[in-house]
């Protein structure tokens, strides 16, 4: 077997960008089946595209605007019902700490 | 089993009331959804109130329009004020949202009753409904089959009579693909022509919501009721919505059919071919002019769009993170841990498989080589199209290369990819497609035929497809459910 | 071995400006400081499942009205982009940002320092949305768990980047207060840095004097005053030229200015944290800029800071100084000029403005000067009163105490409290005479020589008047009763 496109370490470098603690055998497994996506993918390379413009939307349109208009805010008891933890009015995550 | 237009009638003659016929379907469900598990969530109490509300319009002779009093199933990606709205995943489980997407509102204004919110392949990522974290849908026709995907759950509910028609989203073939499978009209709007507000995201350049329904009248009528500009989308056109019924009776005389030769493959089945040529002639028959055409970009289109899907999906799904909604983790110790545990826990295979591939292609050092050469892709998938439009009015060829696999049947990522080979294309050029029923297999399994049209050319493909069902018997066929 | 001297600050700055749009970015919510926590939210700045942006016209025509200023090329299309990272203040965990195709590019702004004019180069003008407020359960060290509220969440930013033009820490805390004067100016912005309206952060570098190269360059973050501005950066520099004196090199990192311990912190994180994957934003479409959207708000564009501290400077015959002080913001110079044109003696008017109505307001934005209880036909009138001789000066600094407490004007407060300067030569003449007889050592020392007791005599009759006698009367007066010259 060929080496595959993407290495391990790119796995959970990927993984740590994505924030998905992924498991030693989901990394395997991701590694292997990234590769054989990749590969696949691969065949854009056969195709020169130097010269074609990127398409971000098929239909173009430009300038759509909205005026500067207060409108009704969420009530902050709707917005906090969905929160998976509150503390009083505000939302409570778990300590931050930098990487 | 009627059809939308012919329970309209019903209710407006007065043999049928919107009590009566919510009441059927919600029995039909209990009695059938146990088999079929086309429903994730079943909304009883508010079907029930909308259909008596619709009751009072129609005895005092103003209905709101050819939707009133009509039961319809939601595909569960599209936010339901006060419903749950799961997605097909567990990190979203949870969640209930406090607004209504764009579609929710117009059918709402248009009387639309709402069964229920339709299992789907996580986040839509599929092709086959097995990728709901919940449970897989089977296929109405045959229910160790699977009913396509992602909008199954719709496409099944609509084939088993479960709901008269249905919505679901498309971004490579989620419409179309399961519509074929099933049986059913699906239609994926041009890109602009209904809003996505409210429609959880997958991939946003690509994302469409559309119609299911048993025939191309129920489709139209759905479509004319969420088409149109929204001021909450800045992707939705202004361009004019046009009135599809009206459209449908034009007939196809003098129709120019184009037939892109790549559309015909090796390796797909014999059997989709040989039904997709007999309705080209069918097509002849009612006095289209086809020939062929050529997109020669096809092959590369999946490849591009394995790269600009997964992008935009990476990047939309990085909301889900345990902090505002939906499912958290427990036993975080700190943020970064219940971060990558959430996510973990929260998203299935398929999913993750995804958000890697699509992250990986955006990352630093790669942007250009995988993202950016998708984007360009994308313009030469798109300029085939354009050059072929010059030339016809719209395409015709098969909806998926198959016919509903067994569940199970495709374990490998890539083998599931290429069930949209077909239906992928129109999405990257952002046209409008529709699949019909086309014709059965020996063994009775539906296949699906596909029509391309031009942007915002929707009434050119509802009147082709319709003059092909009045002539065809595809559609009048139902599946055998105890 | 090299010395500290032998090399110079490269410095670029990065500020931030809260637009002072009704609504944010892109959705309806109200972009007013200080509500309860998550009371100014929809599912839209929560970025919650399926809901979309739509841009702010406002918001646009804000940052091309400051591009425009800056002298700045409007790009003709431009494109909004997701940055990612995942932060918990940052709701859809990327923000709506612009990368590869800025709303401008390319401008300058004009800056004096020491009497030298110089001109910083803008790089670019971009918009952004904010991010919502984390409060922290004690330090964010120790923090146990913290607390988010998303009103700010989506507020309108623009970022404007200065090419790294900038030599020295002074040079950073003008070009910043330059730019904040503009930015008031064109009123995109209220220049408020407590309230975070306007923040900025500084890229230093230093470099070998007369090389043309760039040295590694090190962001500091978390600046709020121009006091921190030139401290942070001048600490920075220091910093820099110490380590790379000593043989030390420098790292490509970001850096938090602790003002109260006048220092700054490494913030440490690893390289993979910045790969923010940016690509266009596929919820909102370009924007395409036509020659006559630009040429119209060109149009609307008010006088600039310079262009009015020059005129102020020609037309008043004022002092650069004053000047300069007087145009810091667009309200403060309306001020002046509406108080110029109801008295027209621009240097007491001048000294007027910047000694007493400065020490009595709060700021000098547009706020504070609207809600001045002494407005500009009130000032003229009273310097009308020291004019015509009504009242003294002396007297006329109460009167302003006075005016700004209660918003009367001069005349009511000189009337009731019957402050009109005794100017009757008669009158005074007595209290002359009556200060005179009862001060002999001073008149003893006004024939010895001393000059200075005229100047005591002079306070005395005040006193004995309360201030209300013309200085100008009482020296003639006490010079005739005098004995002549010494």
């Amino acid at each position: 077997m060929a080496e595959p496109k993407i290495t391990l370490a790119e796995v959970e470098h990927v993984a740590r960008l994505a924030r998905l603690d992924l498991s030693e055998p989901e990394k395997k497994r991701m590694r292997f089946q990234l590769d054989a996506i990749l590969t696949y993918i691969d065949k854009l390379r056969r195709l020169d595209t130097d010269d074609v413009e990127p398409t971000s939307h098929a239909i173009p349109m430009v300038n759509v605007m909205r005026e500067d208009e207060v409108r009704p805010c969420l009530p902050t008891e709707e917005m906090l019902a969905n929160a998976p933890e509150r503390e009083g009015d505000f939302v409570r995550v778990p300590r931050i700490i930098e990487e | 089993m009627a059809t939308i237009a012919e329970l309209g009638i019903r209710y407006r003659s007065g043999e049928a009331t919107p009590t009566g016929v919510v009441r059927a379907y919600l029995e039909r469900i209990e009695a059938l959804n146990p088999q079929v598990r086309a429903y994730f969530t079943v909304t009883r109490d508010t079907a029930l109130a909308q259909a008596e509300a619709a009751e009072k319009r129609l005895k005092a002779g103003a209905p709101l329009g050819l939707l009133d009093g009509i039961p319809l199933a939601i595909k569960d990606v599209i936010c339901t004020k006060g419903i749950r709205t799961a997605c097909g995943s567990k990190i979203l489980e949870p969640f209930v949202p406090p607004y209504d997407a764009t579609v929710i509102a117009r059918l709402g204004a248009a009387g639309a009753i709402i069964l229920g919110k339709t299992n789907m392949d996580e986040f839509a990522m599929g092709s086959s409904t097995e990728n709901s974290a919940f449970f897989p849908t089977r296929n109405p026709w045959d229910l160790g089959r699977v009913p396509g995907g992602s909008s199954g759950g719709s496409a099944a509910a609509v084939a088993a009579d479960l709901a008269l028609g249905a919505l679901g989203s498309d971004t490579g073939g989620s419409i179309r693909q399961p519509a074929a499978f099933c049986g059913t009209v699906g239609l994926k709007p041009t890109y602009g022509r209904v809003s996505r507000y409210g429609l959880v995201a997958f991939a946003s350049s690509l994302d469409q919501i559309g119609p299911f329904a048993r025939d191309v009248r129920g489709a139209a009528l759905i479509l004319q009721a969420i088409a149109g500009h929204d001021p909450l989308d800045s992707t939705s056109t202004e361009v004019p919505v046009p009135d599809y019924t009206a459209a449908l009776g034009r007939g196809i005389e003098g129709l120019r059919v184009g037939v892109p030769a790549e559309y015909f493959i090796e390796g797909m089945d014999p059997e989709v071919e040989a039904a997709v040529r007999a309705a080209i002639d069918v097509l002849k028959g009612l006095g289209a002019r086809t020939e062929k055409v050529s997109l020669p970009h096809t092959d590369y289109a999946l490849a591009a769009y394995y790269l600009i899907a997964p992008a935009e999906a990476s990047s939309n799904l990085a909301r889900y993170d345990g902090v505002k909604y939906g499912y958290r983790a427990a036993g975080g110790k700190d943020l970064i841990q219940m971060y990558g545990r959430t996510r973990a826990e929260g998203f299935g295979a398929e999913v993750k498989r995804r958000i890697m591939l699509g992250t990986y292609a955006l990352s630093a050092g790669y942007y250009e080589a995988y993202y950016g050469k998708a984007q360009r892709v994308r313009t030469l998938v798109r300029r085939d199209f354009q050059q072929a439009f010059e030339r016809v009015d719209l395409l015709v060829c098969p909806t998926a290369p198959s016919v509903a696999f067994k569940l199970g049947d495709k374990e490998d990522p890539l083998q599931m990819y290429l069930c949209d080979v077909f239906t992928i294309p129109v999405n990257l050029a952002g046209l409008p497609g529709l699949s019909l029923p086309g014709g059965f297999t020996a063994t009775g399994l539906p296949i699906g035929l596909q029509l391309i049209g031009k942007p915002f050319d929707e009434a050119t493909l509802l009147s082709a497809a319709y003059a092909y069902e009045q002539v065809t018997p595809w559609h009048t066929r139902a599946p055998e459910l105890a | 071995m090299s010395r500290a001297a032998d090399y110079e600050d490269v410095i670029g700055l990065e500020v931030h400006a809260q637009l002072l749009t009704r609504s944010k970015m892109f959705c309806g919510c109200p972009t007013t400081f200080g509500g309860a926590p998550n009371s100014q939210t929809c599912p839209i700045c929560q970025g919650m499942p399926g809901v979309l942006p739509v841009i702010n016209r406002r918001a646009v025509e804000f940052a091309m009205r400051t591009a425009l200023a800056l002298h700045c090329t409007i790009n003709s299309g431009c494109r909004f982009a997701r940055k990612h990272y995942y932060y918990p203040d940052m709701p859809k965990n990327y923000q709506i940002s612009q990368y590869e195709e800025p709303l401008a590019v390319e401008g300058w702004l004009e800056i004096e320092v020491g009497g030298q004019v110089k001109r910083i180069g803008i790089q670019r003008v971009h918009l952004e949305e904010d991010v919502g407020k984390l409060v922290h359960e004690g330090t964010l060290e120790t923090a146990r768990a913290s607390l988010v509220d998303f009103n700010r969440s989506g507020v309108p930013l623009m970022e404007i980047v200065s090419k790294p033009d900038i030599r020295s820490p002074e040079e950073a805390a003008v070009y910043f207060k330059a730019l904040r004067a503009i930015l008031i100016y064109l009123g995109v912005c209220d220049g408020n840095m407590e309230e975070g309206s306007l923040r900025c952060d500084t890229n230093v570098s230093i470099r070998p004097r007369g090389s043309s190269e760039l040295g590694t360059k090190v962001e500091v973050k978390n600046l709020n005053s121009f006091k921190n501005v030139q401290q942070a950066t001048a600490y920075e520099g220091e910093r820099q030229r110490m380590a790379i004196t000593s043989g030390q090199t420098i790292v490509q990192e970001t850096r938090l200015w602790e003002a109260d311990r006048s220092y700054t912190l490494s913030m440490r994180s690893k390289e993979y944290a910045h790969d923010y994957r940016y690509f266009p934003e596929p919820d909102l479409v370009p924007l395409k800029v036509e020659q006559r959207w630009a040429d119209q708000l060109r149009t609307t564009l008010p006088e600039l800071p310079v262009e009015r501290q020059r005129r102020f400077v020609s037309q008043y015959g004022l002092p650069a100084y004053d000047a300069d002080l007087l145009t810091q913001s667009r309200a403060l110079a309306d001020y002046y000029e509406a108080a110029v044109r109801e008295y027209p003696k621009p240097k007491v008017v001048s000294n007027w403005v910047m000694s007493e109505l400065l020490r009595e307001l709060l700021g000098d934005d547009e706020a504070a000067i609207s809600k001045s209880p002494i407005p500009p036909r009130n000032l003229a009138r009273l310097l009308a009163l020291i004019e015509d001789g009504t009242i003294s000066g002396k007297i006329a600094k109460d009167v302003f105490e006075k005016m700004y407490r209660s918003g009367e004007d001069a005349e009511t407060i000189v009337r009731r409290e019957g402050l009109v300067q005794v100017a009757d030569a008669g009158a005074l003449g007595a209290v002359v005479g009556q200060v005179l007889a009862s001060n002999p050592g001073a008149v003893e020392d006004w024939k010895k020589g001393k000059k200075q007791s005229l100047g005591f005599l002079v306070g005395q009759v005040m006193k004995a008047t309360q201030g209300k006698a013309n200085p100008a009367l009482v020296n003639q007066l006490l010079l005739e009763r005098l004995p002549k010259e010494p």
